[in-house]
């Protein structure tokens, strides 16, 4: 756990102004860590924040135990985790190098550690699962890499710690990357870098050092400052939720939300959801000015060529259409300690939306060990399955794994308000005469020119039950 | 036009509509990591303002919550900010910094609300008397909870960040509070993705840290690309300070008196973090620019909280102070 205190040199020929401009260009990568408390992820973590400077001295400080850094003093925040050696929660770090910022979500390996590491993996891009070189592959690392997978980080670095233990041998790294390998093809990972390394001796974590010249990839953190992270949220079709109406006076109406994924510029034609009303954007509004263009993630305001009613919880989106369902299948991890119960009312938070919902069944549970499916009546706290969620409206979603924005969603307890489960969203539910009805109610709003006196009742409620109607006549 | 590499989207040549789609994905940089920390910290901002009866942004008149007041321009725009600043004033604030508050306030054109914990200023409190930390509890967390629950907010805004303290890495950026103010760190809601649940019943409220995840050098670096005014302590002089050890105390008003060893010398110096005078140290510096302030931080070493008496009480005293309300 201890490794030893290193000075770092004050920078000699430092220039502000040449600092100040690469700066302002810096990008910035989220990744998160799994490994549990053996494998040696606070020792690994505390080198990166200590030779990247996460770290200040007189933090550093109070954690010397003995002489030396106990890194793990430096990351546990909680009394309890101090007190009884362990880590609770999911910790945020950050650093930065002269390339890039990161956002570090350090996630705790044992303890709830598949509710832990959902949420640390969420707004993650990268995961570096970490694994003990003398223990080998263990049921632990394949889960990690299961969740990290689920929760759709694209890339991955595993990195086989403690080869100072097994000698800096070759064979070692070599047997587990094929044991691994495998594995991580059936779960759909593509984009993986095994990494031979030693937190404790800091060979290949900062600096490649002299013990595995059998290995010449990047070592740690210059993998992480140059890897790749194609940004698909910008590649996807646009869509925004709209978080509020903007309307100081008379004159001005605008959108303001996120851009969960895709481009927007002014003349683009888009359609706002559930009305199915189209129109163009006339200007994309900053506080910096009008700009030419936005792209995920920025925040933004959109204004409209037309007067459409709109407002918080609607989409505006561009491009193919989002999917429409009240009924559809999702992928749920279970946080609650009060187990997921169909007869139970729940709200869905989706996007800027949250309405009432109800779990419509179980499908199956997902064995995370060893990735066989179990029937299963209901899920208990870090249970993973697929669920069926029926919501009170219909909802406007990708697939959460075309689109990580749209396709998510949490269930938040009636009763305790607390968060219960959070969801990925794999397809609507088939064949359910409430999502043929919602389908038709958008189709038939969006066909009825404005002004016109055909219309349907605005009530959705309303206009649900006279196109129920229709449709029952037409089904007959 | 701050934050300068927006440029890069307005530039016409790349917007020549015979561009194919992915030429022009191959123009769109990633957003660099402060247009991405204001575009979440905007879609924060948002979000309480929406879901909330009545949001409150505290202001403490710091450099965080200057950005954090930025950010709230930013995210209404060109609509006003929808809720009030709040000022918990101890009273024993620099004075520099109360003279900046009610500039700023009547700058912005935004309601200011300020609360002190009169009955306890009346009965005397002051951290000599007391010591800093049942000061702290009786003239900022007590006052806090006083003012929040006086003005019926159900959502409170602070500038807090998770670099700061080990106890805030850990803590969500909706920050679930009973009805007694009182934060359970073993018992956070789990917050995936942007998705946050703000639910409460009455008298429980959410505190939200929309800064939760900048640092210190990001919030500077902002403050210099957006030209974001911030009080001048921050910035190095000749000030008058009360050498004590390692910390410079400036008595600047008439309760900061010089204890037994105490020299009184004059240091060009600078506040590294603001909050009570007769409890905050300056440093010595020589920064008098925005540019020379991100530089000494890039050399510096020492975490800004260093000078800060109150962390150092006894160990795990933020998470104590948290877990009875303050902020």
């Amino acid at each position: 756990m201890a490794a030893a205190l290193v000075q770092q040199p004050t920078p000699q020929s430092f220039n502000i102004e040449e600092f100040l401009a690469a700066e302002e260009s810096k990008g910035l990568l989220r990744l998160t860590t799994a490994g549990s408390v053996d494998d040696g992820k606070s020792t690994l973590i505390g080198r990166l924040l200590h030779d990247a400077k996460g770290a200040y001295e007189d933090q550093l400080k109070s954690a010397v135990r003995g002489g030396q850094i106990d890194f793990s003093l430096l990351t546990d925040g909680l009394r309890a985790e101090r007190e009884q050696g362990i880590t609770i929660d999911v910790a945020y770090r950050y650093f930065a190098t002269p390339k890039r910022k990161f956002i570090l979500a350090d996630t705790p390996g044992h303890e709830q550690y598949t509710r832990n590491m959902a949420t640390g993996a969420s707004t993650a891009e990268l995961a570096i699962i970490l694994l003990d070189a003398h223990r080998g592959l263990t049921t632990q690392s394949r889960r990690h890499a299961f969740i990290a997978t689920l929760l759709g980080i694209p890339n991955f670095v595993i990195a086989v710690n403690k080869m100072d233990l097994v000698g800096y041998d070759q064979e070692v790294f070599n047997r587990i990357r094929a044991e691994f390998e495998p594995f991580l093809e059936r779960i759909g990972t593509k984009d993986y870098y095994f990494l031979p390394l030693s937190a404790l001796k800091g060979d290949n974590v900062v600096d490649r050092g002299t013990h595995m010249p059998w290995f010449d990839g990047p070592c740690l953190l210059e993998y992480l400052e140059t890897v790749e992270t194609a940004d698909r949220m910008i590649q996807a079709p646009f869509r925004m939720a709209v978080q509020r109406v903007v309307r100081p006076d008379q004159n001005f109406r605008g959108y303001a939300g996120l851009v969960g994924s895709g481009t927007i510029r002014p003349g683009d034609e888009v359609q706002a959801l559930p009305s199915g009303r189209r129109s163009k954007v006339r200007r994309v509004v900053t506080f910096d000015g009008d700009l030419e263009m936005a792209h995920a993630p920025m925040s933004i305001t959109l204004t409209l060529a037309d007067e459409i009613d709109i407002s918080r919880g609607d989409m505006i989106s561009a491009g193919a259409p989002p999917q429409s369902a009240r009924t559809f299948d999702a992928t749920m991890v279970w946080f609650d300690a009060h187990p997921l119960d169909p007869a139970h009312d729940y709200l869905i938070k989706h996007t800027s939306h949250t309405l009432p919902a109800r779990v419509d069944g179980v499908r199956h549970l997902v064995n995370v060990a060893t990735l066989e499916t179990e029937p299963a009546a209901t899920l208990a706290m870090n249970e993973i399955g697929v669920v069926r969620i029926a919501a009170s409206q219909p909802l406007y979603f990708d697939p959460y794994r075309e689109n990580r924005v749209t396709g998510s969603f949490i269930l938040i307890d009636r009763k305790t308000n607390h968060t219960a489960g959070a969801g990925m969203i794999l397809a609507a539910a088939e064949g359910s005469l409430e999502d043929a009805a919602d389908r038709l109610v958008r189709l038939v709003r969006a066909a009825i020119p404005e002004g016109s006196h055909l219309n349907l009742p605005t009530d959705d409620a309303q206009a649900m039950e006279v196109v129920r109607g229709l449709l029952k006549g037409v089904l007959k | 036009m701050p934050l300068t590499d927006r440029s890069s989207l307005v530039n016409h040549d790349i917007l020549n509509r015979q561009c194919t789609f992915h030429a022009i994905l191959t123009y769109v940089s990633r957003l660099s990591h402060l247009q991405a920390l204001e575009a979440e910290s905007i879609h924060i901002i948002r979000e309480v303002a929406s879901e909330f009866q009545r949001p409150v942004m505290l202001y403490s008149i710091g450099k965080d919550s200057s950005v954090m007041v930025r950010l709230a321009q930013k995210a209404f725009y060109p609509g006003p900010i929808p809720f009030p600043l709040l000022h918990v004033d101890t009273t024993y604030k620099f004075k520099e910094m109360i003279e900046f508050r009610d500039q700023f306030a009547a700058e912005l054109g935004v309601k200011l609300i300020v609360h002190s914990n009169t009955s306890a200023l009346e009965a005397g409190a002051n951290p000599f008397r007391l010591g800093t930390e049942r000061c702290c509890g009786l003239l900022k967390t007590q006052s806090l909870l006083d003012a929040l629950r006086a003005g019926g907010f159900d959502a409170a805004f602070g500038g807090a960040r998770r670099d700061e303290e080990k106890s805030r890495a850990k803590e969500r950026i909706f920050s679930f509070r009973d009805s007694l103010g009182q934060w359970d760190p073993k018992n956070q809601r789990p917050e995936l993705w942007n998705l946050f649940n703000g639910r409460v019943e009455p008298g429980e409220s959410i505190r939200v840290f929309p800064l939760s995840n900048w640092t210190e050098m990001d919030v500077w670096q902002y403050i210099h690309v957006e030209n974001i005014p911030i009080v001048p302590l921050y910035f190095a002089k000749e000030r008058q300070v009360l050498v004590r050890g390692n910390s410079l105390i400036m008595p600047e008003q008439d309760f900061v008196k010089p204890l037994l060893g105490d020299r009184l010398e004059t240091v060009r110096c600078r506040m590294r973090s603001l909050g009570c005078s007769p409890c905050t140290g300056a440093i010595r510096s020589d920064a008098d620019t925005l540019p020379k302030i991100i530089a000494e931080l890039v050399a510096v070493r020492n975490s800004e909280r260093e000078n800060r008496v109150i962390d150092h009480d006894r160990e795990g005293s933020m998470e104590l102070k948290k877990r009875e309300g303050y902020f």
